[in-house]
């Protein structure tokens, strides 16, 4: 689903460089990603979306290589595709929840806001307990509602990637674990790659498998010629 | 598009005092000249009307646009005076018909117009409520007038003391109501009018008192011969002129030299004008002849140049509210950075997101263009009464 060779990434004049040998993913695994700040797991989240650009190497995802892809097309292939949830939520304030929801289709022009979507976006709200609060904003919900709104929104157009950037950040340590237990079992049930940035290590064990990504990645800042290998933690 | 438009919506109506603020600031900048030209091209075609249809006004010389404004639309405190012997002078012409007019007092602050009952017909003032003129005391009020006094036919209306302090002055007079003008839209809408008598009656040269020849007036007789009878300053005089006692009101002096503020004098035809202006061209002469047509033209020629500077103005005052309008919005882009970022990364192109912000700055804008368009055609559909109110 995911497979990354010989990427090369910076940001500009910033002495950060990203270097990964390889670095694969299975269709429907559920990954957490680990690292030190700074080593680069929010980047390498958003080169495998195609926010970002590498300078060199290929990141093929569910079988499109995005090194290749222009703007435009890379933007349709991660609407299409990629499922993005923030540690901020990101929801915007001045919408309700449905409307934060089904927002990935008013967005864009490559997908399209049917009968149907919208049915699917009232079953997902249900499904996380939101049923009742679709007509409210953000700012009404508590921190765990907004980041269940946020994993809707995500989810609404079926991505077959989920990529999660420390979505627990600012919750406590129940809500914590719903919302892993969420994000996992709709990756279980729809067959997604879950690929999630944490710094919570108590969380590791509801993940398929766990990466470090300080001995994954090399980069210019303290881990120069660490090599790159992958460390694979199987778990349940 | 129809989704572009739809967050749009959402933002700009989830910003109610930033919104309200703008569209406030850009409907003003909007209505601003279009208000003021409206205001001012409805004035001057308000005072250019009623001074076209007014051919001549003769009155004291001195500012002819007082003179305008006194005699045309009852503005001017002290309009100087003039005598009643120049009626007769123009009468004598045979040059036109006269109609005399004493603007001097006025009654709960509306101006009583002393005029002849020519002034009427002149005018084209109908009756719509009681009946005109006939007697001494009597007054027929504007329909503005009796609006806001609250009078109607039967009413009194008490002239005001020119000066409280001057105990030797003459007393108010309690005038009856008699009559109610249908409105005009004009001036006409906001006076008192009375016959010439009865504003005599008010400066004091005409009055009515107890019949100091009978005998129960004798406590206030000083002297009595075969032509002068001598009182003092206890005799009764009256400040309600009724059936009763009207015979007792008497005149004193010249009647010649009893004051006016003006003379509406329409020529019988353009020659007779043109002769009776020239008998009035000499400096040394008391009295001037003005056309109101062309002092009301000199006048609106100095208010078009003002309006001009007004309008530039308010163009100018517009530049900086959009220069301000457009920093607020990129401020607010700044501010919003985040929002657009999220936009981005879920996979909105720049251009769909330029689409949503050109929206936002739309919205404002046609509601602005809205409120702004319904204003003026408020203020269009009602300028005539914002000028009266206003300035006339």
């Amino acid at each position: 689903m995911i497979d990354i060779s010989q990427l090369d990434f910076s940001y500009g004049s910033d002495p950060f460089q990203l270097h990964i040998e390889r670095f694969s993913v299975d269709e429907g695994e559920r990954l957490a990603l680990i690292g030190p700040s700074g080593s680069g797991k929010t980047t390498l989240l958003h080169l495998v979306a195609g926010i970002l650009t590498p300078a060199s190497g290929t990141i093929r995802v569910n079988d499109h290589d995005l090194s290749s892809l222009g703007d435009t097309a890379r933007r349709a292939f991660r609407i299409a595709n990629i499922g993005l949830v923030f540690q901020e939520f990101e929801l915007l304030e001045y919408l309700n929840v449905l409307d934060n929801i089904l927002l990935p289709y008013r967005i864009t022009n490559t997908l399209l806001l049917t009968a149907k979507v919208r049915q699917r976006a009232v079953s997902l709200a249900d499904q996380v307990g939101l049923g009742e609060k679709l007509r409210r904003r953000p700012g009404q919900l508590s921190h765990g509602e907004r980041q269940r709104v946020a994993i809707c929104r995500a989810l609404v157009a079926e991505p077959k990637v989920l990529l999660a950037d420390e979505p627990t950040g600012n919750l406590d340590a129940q809500s914590k674990l719903r919302i892993v237990e969420l994000l996992d079992s709709f990756a279980e049930q729809n067959g997604v790659t879950l690929l999630m940035v944490t710094h919570d290590h108590s969380l590791l064990g509801q993940f398929q498998r766990v990466d470090d990504l300080t001995g994954l990645v090399t980069n210019s800042v303290d881990q120069k010629d660490a090599g790159a290998h992958q460390t694979s933690a199987a778990n349940r | 598009m129809i989704d572009c438009l739809y967050i749009a919506w959402r933002y700009v109506c989830s910003q109610k005092l930033k919104t309200t603020i703008l569209v406030g600031s850009l409907t003003l900048i909007i209505l601003l000249p279009l208000a003021l030209n409206a205001l001012v091209n409805e004035g001057a075609e308000q005072l250019r009307s009623r001074a076209a249809v007014t051919p001549i006004v003769l009155g004291a010389r001195g500012s002819p646009l007082e003179l305008v404004l006194s005699t045309l639309y009852f503005q001017s405190k002290s309009p100087p005076i003039m005598r009643m012997s120049e009626v007769e002078r123009v009468r004598n012409s045979a040059l036109g018909e006269v109609v005399p007019v004493y603007v001097h007092f006025n009654a709960r602050g509306q101006p009583i117009v002393a005029t002849t009952i020519e002034y009427f017909s002149f005018r084209g003032l109908r009756i719509v409520s009681g009946r005109n003129l006939a007697m001494l005391g009597e007054c027929v009020l504007g329909a503005t007038v009796a609006a806001q006094l609250q009078l109607k036919p039967g009413d009194t209306l008490l002239s005001t003391s020119e000066n409280a302090f001057d105990l030797a002055g003459a007393y108010p007079l309690k005038m009856h109501v008699v009559g109610v003008l249908a409105a005009t839209g004009t001036p006409d809408d906001e006076g008192v009018f009375v016959d010439l008598k009865t504003a005599w009656i008010i400066e004091g040269i005409g009055h009515g008192h107890q019949d100091v020849t009978r005998p129960e007036s004798a406590g206030v007789l000083l002297s009595r011969d075969d032509n002068r009878v001598t009182v003092n300053a206890a005799v009764t005089q009256f400040t309600e002129i009724t059936a009763e006692n009207v015979d007792s009101f008497h005149f004193h002096g010249d009647a010649s030299h009893y004051p006016i503020t003006a003379i509406v004098v329409i020529p019988n035809d353009e020659k007779s004008g043109t002769l009776l202006q020239g008998r009035y061209l000499s400096d040394s002469d008391v009295t001037q002849a003005i056309r109101p047509a062309a002092v009301m033209d000199d006048l609106l020629s100095t208010i078009l140049k003002v309006r001009s500077f007004m309008i530039a103005g308010s163009l100018l005052v517009s530049v900086s509210t959009i220069v301000t309008a457009i920093l607020v919005f990129l401020l607010s882009l700044r501010l919003r950075r985040r929002e657009i970022e999220t936009l981005k990364k879920i996979g909105s192109s720049p251009l769909r997101i330029g689409v949503i912000v050109t929206w936002e700055i739309l919205m404002v804008v046609a509601i602005s263009g809205a409120a702004a368009a319904a204003c003026t055609l408020f203020v269009m559909r009602y300028s005539q009464n914002l000028i009266q109110w206003f300035i006339l």
